[in-house]
Order: C-alpha cells, then structure tokens, then sequence
C-alpha cells in the first residue's frame, strides 16, 4: 500500500517537475490532434529507445561478468551469483523496478535528486538483464568443447587469449539466437517503467489515453513497438548471417 | 642430453590406475610409436608429457629442464610463467579430432599463434605458413574455413599450425584415428616426410604397418605398463603373448 501512495505522490511531483510532459501540457483539452499525439508518442519512443541502449550496453558486459561468477572455482562466490541470479529471475522486474527506486530512501532515509529516477530504471533494468545474460552465457561457454581450450593451451595462447580469441567468438555465434530473444524481450519491457511514472512511450500513451478516453495512443504505441522490435529483429539476423561463413 | 625424459610417472583417474611407472626417452630426431590396446593408457601418456593431465608422481624433463617433478611434501610442482612457456615451445601436439579454430580460415589458424604468442612479424608468419600449407599439399586452401575441408586436410593444417611454431617434439594423439583409409594414407604420408626431416616425433597410433615403417623404437602399452619396447624389428617380431594376441587380433 505504502509503495503505491510514495508512487502516486511520485508521479504528481513529476508531473509538476514537467518529467511526464503530457499531464502537464494541455493545448487542446479533448481534442488533441493526431500529430500532437504522435509527436509526444515520439519523444516517449526516444526514451524508451534510451531505456532500451543504456541497458544493453551495461548488461552485455555485466552479464558476462555474473557468468564467471556462476562457473568459479570458488564455491562461495559460485553460491553467492546463484542466489543474485535465482532473485533477478524469480521476481518481477516491476517489483525490482519499485525496489532500486525507493529502496535508498527506506533503508538508508537518502534523499535522492531528480536524476535517480532515470538512473534507477537503467540500475534495474541492467541487472536483471545481466542474470539471464549470464545464463545465456554460461549455457554458450559451457557447450564449447574442452579441445579448443587444449588446443589453445598448447599453441601457447594465455588463459585471457584463449578465452577472448578463441572461446568467446564462438560462444557469440552459438547464443545469438537466445540473445535475439531476450533483446526482443526488452524492447517491449521498457514499458515497465511507468512503474516509476518514467515518461517512456507506454507511460505517456496511458496518459494521453486517460486523458482523452480513447484506445488509439494504445495501438499507435503498439505500431512503434511493432517496428522497433521488427528492427531491432532484422538488425539481430544480420549479424547471425554475417556469423554464417563457418560451423 | 634426452629431448624428452619421462622417469616413473604414475597417474591415476579416482581408484583406476591408468600408468603404472612408466619411465621412457626421446632423443633429438627419434620416432617413437606408442601402440597398444583401447585403455591401455596411451592417450593418457601422451596427455601427460603434454602438461594437459597433471601426473601424480615421476618427473618430466625437456632437455634437461623439469617441466613436472615431485615436492618433498609429496605434491607435484611444475614451472610457472616464463618457465612454463619456455618448455611449452619445445613441444607441438597434434589432436585425433583436429582442434583446429572454427572462426579462423585455414592461413589465420596457423599465423594467429606465431605472431599473437610468439611475436613474430606478421608478414614473415605468412610467408612460413604459405610455405608449410605448400608442403602439405594445401596452399590453394589458405583462405578456406575448416568447415569446407576434408578431415585429411584438417589434419593437415593441424600438423601445419603445430610445425610452424617449431616445436623440437611434436606428439601425435591418434592422428587418423577420425579418418578414413583413404584420407589416413595422405595424413600418413606427411608424417613420414617429416620423419625424413629429423624431427623427434611420438606418435600413438592404431596403424601398425605405418608404426613399423617410420619408427626408431616402438612401446607397447598393456594395462598402463609397457609390456615391450625396442626397435620396430624387436616389438613387431617380439614372442610376448599380450603383444602376439593384440598383433593377432588385428590381422583378423
């Protein structure tokens, strides 16, 4: 109950900061024009899209990192990245979402500045991204067979050589498919950051819908998505194909 | 002084006990074949005097220096660093299934070591592998990806990417073991013309004929022991039982 209270009051702030633009600018009362619906789905578009690089940049390499963590040596360490992995998958990213924003400001009384909104749904989202990441990961390394490492060793390539000329290009290739998936995935997750009152498109089409009682924002939100991701597909297959000149 | 020296080496998977004091020599350009039944612990020998297993007591030398010894407490030490490398380069292995890299073609596999671990220029890589590919029968498949070839021809750029970092021993693990006959005989011949080379060589193999052919000194290995060794003449003509029903069986 708590958390939706701090939520709505969250979002009336932001709404009077100017952060959720469209509450905040009413040209046309009920009327708004189909352009003035569109530009603001755009704005909302360039966010999501903003969501959407900033995570993958992080959780790409983050998730790499738990995957070592996940295959250490070290059984601690090893129990430690199971359990992080186990949490991040076994619970909605919206709770982690609600978690990383106001979890400052409960446990430790901080009071954060505008920015940490934004900054929370780039933390969130790139670690939950990074935990099936690094299953992806794993599941990549853990296929290549123990004679390229054998073969590596004894043509005299150290362990970072072997890992990163020879292990892991092959590991690129083989998860790709996965990785597609999941890219896909995050596309249409960005929206879950109405969570936070985040103006991303999904957030701005429920406020112009609200607003003007009307579907269509919904379905031209859809469209964008539709084509963002029919992008983001084809971009995905080049780079499969371009993987194609070996087995 | 020996090139390699393996002195009473012991090693064991959990409770089975695959070599059992095994101590043998390989002089600077001498041919040993390791021949043997499944399990005898061929393979394992091979894996041992490569650093890729751990022995569990013995020593190992190249050329006089140690490459695996025992600690007074019992453990089993090997150089570390610049040491270990240095013994690594004495060294090539080349695979029953190849190992070659998937994602390099043909000329990059065999440069990528000498210039990225060995730091040699990579202008004259090329020209030293264009040159070993030639040797092989190969230099029209410098651009290839190991996908489009034969498994003789992978072989053969295997052997090729082992040659051109000029190891003074190059050991073989069943080299034609994944190949047909045909695609054995053109593997087989490139390792007779390098026996022709004076390059110390151990091969474990199945093809007798060939081990009789190209070897100094042949070892047979029986339930990880050598149960004979000598010339090719003394093993192939040796009157032991074990060796006689192994000879027998294959002629069948």
């Amino acid at each position: 109950m708590a958390c939706i209270e701090i939520s709505y009051i969250e979002i009336s702030y932001a709404n009077r900061a100017g952060h959720a633009g469209p509450l905040s600018y009413e040209p046309f009362g009920g009327n708004m024009s189909f352009q003035v619906m569109m530009q603001q789905l755009a704005s909302g578009l360039l966010r999501s899209i903003e969501i959407f690089a900033l995570t993958l940049l992080f959780s790409l390499p983050l998730g790499l990192l738990v995957a070592f963590g996940r295959m250490s040596r070290n059984r601690i360490l090893r129990s430690v990245v199971w359990v992080f992995i186990s949490i991040l998958r076994g619970t909605p990213l919206m709770l982690q979402l609600l978690a990383v924003y106001f979890g400052p400001f409960y446990l430790f009384k901080m009071k954060l500045g505008p920015m940490w909104r934004f900054t929370a749904i780039i933390i969130a989202f790139s670690v939950n991204y990074a935990a099936y990441f690094s299953e992806i990961y794993r599941s990549g390394i853990e296929s290549m067979s123990p004679g390229q490492y054998e073969a590596a060793r004894i043509l005299g390539y150290s362990k970072m050589s072997t890992f990163f000329r020879i292990i892991f290009p092959q590991v690129v290739k083989r998860i790709l498919p996965s990785v597609t998936n999941e890219v896909i995935t995050l596309v249409k997750d960005t929206s879950l950051a109405f969570s936070l009152a985040y103006a991303e498109m999904f957030t701005i089409a429920k406020q112009i819908a609200a607003k003007e009682t009307s579907f269509a924002p919904f379905i031209a939100a859809a469209v964008f998505y539709y084509v963002f991701n029919a992008i983001v597909a084809f971009s995905m297959e080049r780079i499969e194909k371009s993987l194609d000149y070996y087995t | 002084m020996a090139l390699l020296e393996m002195n009473h080496i012991r090693k064991s998977f959990d409770a089975l006990e695959v070599i059992k004091d095994i101590s043998l020599k390989v002089e600077e350009g001498e041919v040993l074949s390791i021949i043997g039944p499944s399990g005898s612990g061929k393979s394992t020998l091979l894996r041992c005097a490569t650093m890729l297993e751990t022995i569990d007591s013995g020593e190992i030398l190249y050329l006089g220096r140690k490459a695996a010894w025992v600690e007074p407490d019992g453990k089993v030490g090997c150089p570390k660093g610049e040491k270990l490398r240095e013994i690594c380069s004495c060294f090539g292995l080349v695979f029953q299934n190849f190992n070659l890299f998937p994602h390099y073609s043909v000329l990059k596999n065999i440069i990528d070591p000498m210039v990225h671990n060995q730091k040699r220029p990579k202008a004259q890589a090329i020209d030293e592998a264009m040159v070993l590919l030639k040797k092989m029968g190969l230099e029209d498949k410098a651009d290839a990806y190991p996908c489009q070839l034969s498994g003789g021809q992978c072989q053969r750029v295997a052997i090729a990417r082992a040659l051109a970092l000029n190891p003074k021993i190059l050991f073989f693990d069943e080299p034609t073991s994944a190949l047909d006959p045909e695609l054995t005989g053109e593997v087989l011949k490139v390792i007779r013309a390098l026996a022709e080379l004076q390059i110390a060589m151990v091969i474990v193999t199945h093809e007798m004929n060939f081990a009789r052919e190209i070897s100094d000194h042949v070892i047979f290995l029986d339930k990880g022991v050598i149960a004979v060794e000598g010339t090719a003449q003394e093993v192939f003509e040796t009157q032991n039982d074990r060796m006689r029903a192994f000879l027998g069986k294959l002629e069948h």
